[in-house]
């Protein structure tokens, strides 16, 4: 069984006393930032990316990877706790994990989420253990007209899973892909939109957008508005979940991470996504639909089991086509390009090590986090009750750090800053920074692909179509684009993020 | 009855809004009908200007790179391409924002948005000259009064708090080339 074999091999490099000790510190920040709200994955990532350019790649990469899964987990425990989802992914599990900690049993919903958790991550490792292989196999065949077309569909599916408004989605793309232009032209050396700042000739940085947007900007739009954790924390009771919690919960669990594990995959699709599309699955399908809402565990078993299973899955596309479907998965591109990996369908087979040492550390990383979220949970209340005010200071202070350590560049740190009141401006105006971001980081290598194709077909447009693999990829793009554009899907669609 | 407004530069027939306190004015054309424009999503409209002027600069200053040809396309082609498209789309949401009915803006709140940029941009002015040590009182103290909930005494303990932090990890563990002093 070559599974097996590779599994192996993963499980040698994951199992090095220093991988486990990267793969820990990530799982424990990722909890951290999870629990506290105002500092998500993205900012966390962006912050300690610097801080592992020393590291050997794999070492860096388990641990970043832990910080994006932990931060599910940790998402879930405020979500239930306190009524404040510490994640986006976790927004629907404050529904009716919140209503179970005003009964008492906030100790079960806990626990639930948490086993839920770890079952989808461990399911969702396989399913990437075995997806991944055909996927990259696919994609070694891809020529520089299907790239083009793979990145339209994922910035197409960035679209259509945003928040709010298509139109301005759109112009998130658009803007991220030119953002994504600045600096020397990689064919002809032309520096492009620099100003005549040499700084600018190596592009813009997506560290620094990155951080720009979700540090800095969250911060400031974060202060508009007076603390709102004063509302009590819920008092946890017994961590053990009841009989009848467990019969009802294990199906939601199964169909939480089956749907988690396939919405993952998806480009635009990820953790967010999943869990919406899991509590409304349950919702639909319960004998007594009125009960959610009120303390279903139900509905924190499914989208808790999906989001973590959405987690995983995301990481395929990725590590296998290079394209990646989330914020947090554009910064993991980046930080393999720093780490001079470059990722594809090659990574697989030129870096097996790193490929399985990442897909075992995720394994390995779940049953961290259920020793941390269950025994270790008053430590984590505790932590929940430091406010605001003492917080964003600190994580000011430490981005401007990791700003500036990039390239040691203070003209970064004043980059940042533009790209903070830029992030602050979209948020003000509901424009949603994902597809942005997205683009930026996908930008270069789909002008590089247009270019090449163009050149290879000698002028001939029409290659993007009469190449079936392409063909394929449009056609599904522009499917996924005319559904969102009809009127019925549309009110569908802004029902399911009002939800 | 209509009041007719002194104000209006336009000279046409005005009328006054209802609610004094926006002291807008309605204008209307010779045949009565009301020429107002009125931003009916604002934010919808000003996402759209902000595309609108990305885009515009992003294609003004495409002119001047090669474009190349279809079979060796320039440095030129993609960006003009993306910049008219975000214009032209920018112009599509500010016409949506004059026509649909969308949410307010809510207001812009100075002192956060105007400190935490100025903490950041004294970092920036700050660390390659003042070193590891002013620059971090500096920063966390201007970030601290971002916020009207920060108190004199908890400012002091996260000052010192960070300080070690910046000093001991960053710049001692993890080596970062920071100055502690001036000069």
């Amino acid at each position: 069984m070559e599974l097996l074999s590779n599994l192996q091999l993963g499980f040698e490099v994951a199992l090095t006393l220093q991988n486990v000790l990267y793969c820990f510190v990530g799982v424990l920040l990722g909890t951290l930032i999870g629990v506290l709200p105002g500092i998500g994955p993205v900012a966390t990532i962006a912050m300690l990316l610097p801080a592992t350019f020393a590291l050997p790649p794999v070492s860096a990469l388990i641990m970043l990877a832990g910080i994006y899964y932990g931060a599910q987990y940790g998402g879930s425990t405020t979500a239930i706790l306190v009524n404040l989802p510490g994640e986006a992914s976790s927004v629907v599990t404050c529904l009716d994990g919140h209503a179970m900690a005003r009964q008492g049993r906030a100790g079960a919903a806990l626990a639930i989420a948490a086993l839920g958790s770890f079952f989808a991550g461990t399911v969702a490792t396989v399913v990437l253990a075995i997806a991944a292989p055909p996927l990259a196999e696919l994609a070694l065949r891809f020529g520089p007209a299907e790239y083009f077309s793979l990145m339209v569909l994922g910035l197409v599916a960035a679209v259509v899973l945003a928040r709010g408004s298509l139109l301005k989605a759109l112009g998130m793309i658009l803007l991220g892909l030119l953002i994504g232009l600045v600096g020397a032209d990689v064919n002809t050396g032309q520096f492009r939109y620099t100003f005549g700042l040499p700084n600018l000739a190596d592009g813009i940085g997506f560290v620094v957008v990155a951080m720009g947007i979700y540090g800095f900007g969250h911060i400031i739009a974060n202060l508009e508005h007076p603390d709102e954790r004063k509302t009590g924390i819920a008092p946890i009771g017994s961590l053990f979940p009841t009989k009848a919690d467990l019969k009802a919960s294990w199906g939601a669990v199964l169909r939480g991470t089956g749907l988690g594990s396939a919405l993952g995959i998806l480009p635009g699709g990820g953790a967010l996504l999943a869990s919406f599309a899991a509590y409304s699955l349950e919702k639909k399908i319960a004998k007594d639909p009125s009960r959610f809402g009120k303390g279903a565990i139900e509905g924190v078993a499914g989208p808790e089991s999906a989001n973590n299973a959405g987690a995983q899955t995301s990481f395929i596309p990725v590590l296998t086509l290079g394209l990646p479907t989330n914020p947090v998965m554009a910064l993991m591109v980046g930080a393999m390009m720093i780490h001079g990996i470059a990722p594809g369908p090659q990574v697989m087979t030129e870096r097996p090590e790193l490929f399985w040492g990442m897909v075992a550390s995720m394994w390995v990383g779940n049953l961290f986090l259920v020793l941390l979220n269950l025994p270790l949970i008053g430590i984590w209340v505790k932590l929940l009750s430091v406010p605001y005010r003492l917080l964003y200071p600190a994580i000011l202070l430490f981005s401007c750090i990791g700003v500036y350590s990039l390239n040691n560049s203070a003209v970064d740190v004043g980059l940042a800053l533009l790209f903070g009141l830029l992030g602050y401006l979209f948020i003000k105006l509901d424009c949603e920074p994902a597809p942005l971001l997205i683009a930026l980081v996908l930008g270069p290598m789909m002008e590089e692909n247009l270019r090449r194709a163009m050149t290879l077909s000698r002028g001939d447009p029409t290659v993007f179509v009469t190449r079936p693999l392409s063909l394929g990829l449009l056609i599904v793009a522009a499917a996924l684009l005319i559904m969102v554009i009809l009127p019925a899907v549309r009110k569908k669609r802004e029902e399911a993020f009002r939800e | 009855m209509p009041v007719r407004n002194p104000h209006c530069r336009a000279g046409k027939a005005c009328e006054r809004i209802a609610a004094p306190r926006t002291g807008r004015y309605n204008h209307y054309n010779k045949s009565g009908e009301e020429t107002n424009i009125v931003i009916r999503s604002p934010k919808d409209f000003f996402a759209g200007l902000l595309f609108l002027f990305f885009g515009g600069v992003a294609a003004w200053v495409a002119r001047d790179y090669p474009m190349g040809s279809a079979v060796r396309m320039g440095p030129g082609y993609f960006p003009l391409v993306l910049g008219v498209l975000l214009a032209l789309l920018g112009l599509a949401a500010c016409i949506r924002g004059l026509g649909i009915k969308g949410e307010h803006i809510e207001s812009v709140r100075f002192r956060p948005l105007l400190l935490i940029l100025g903490s950041v941009g004294i970092f920036a002015t700050a660390i390659e000259h003042a070193g590891i040590i002013a620059t971090t009182i500096l920063t966390v103290v201007g970030a601290t009064a971002a916020s009207p909930e920060s108190r004199p005494r908890e400012v002091i303990v996260l000052v010192i708090v960070l300080l070690a932090l910046a000093v001991g990890v960053f710049t001692y563990a993890l080596g970062l080339p920071f100055k502690l002093m001036p000069g």
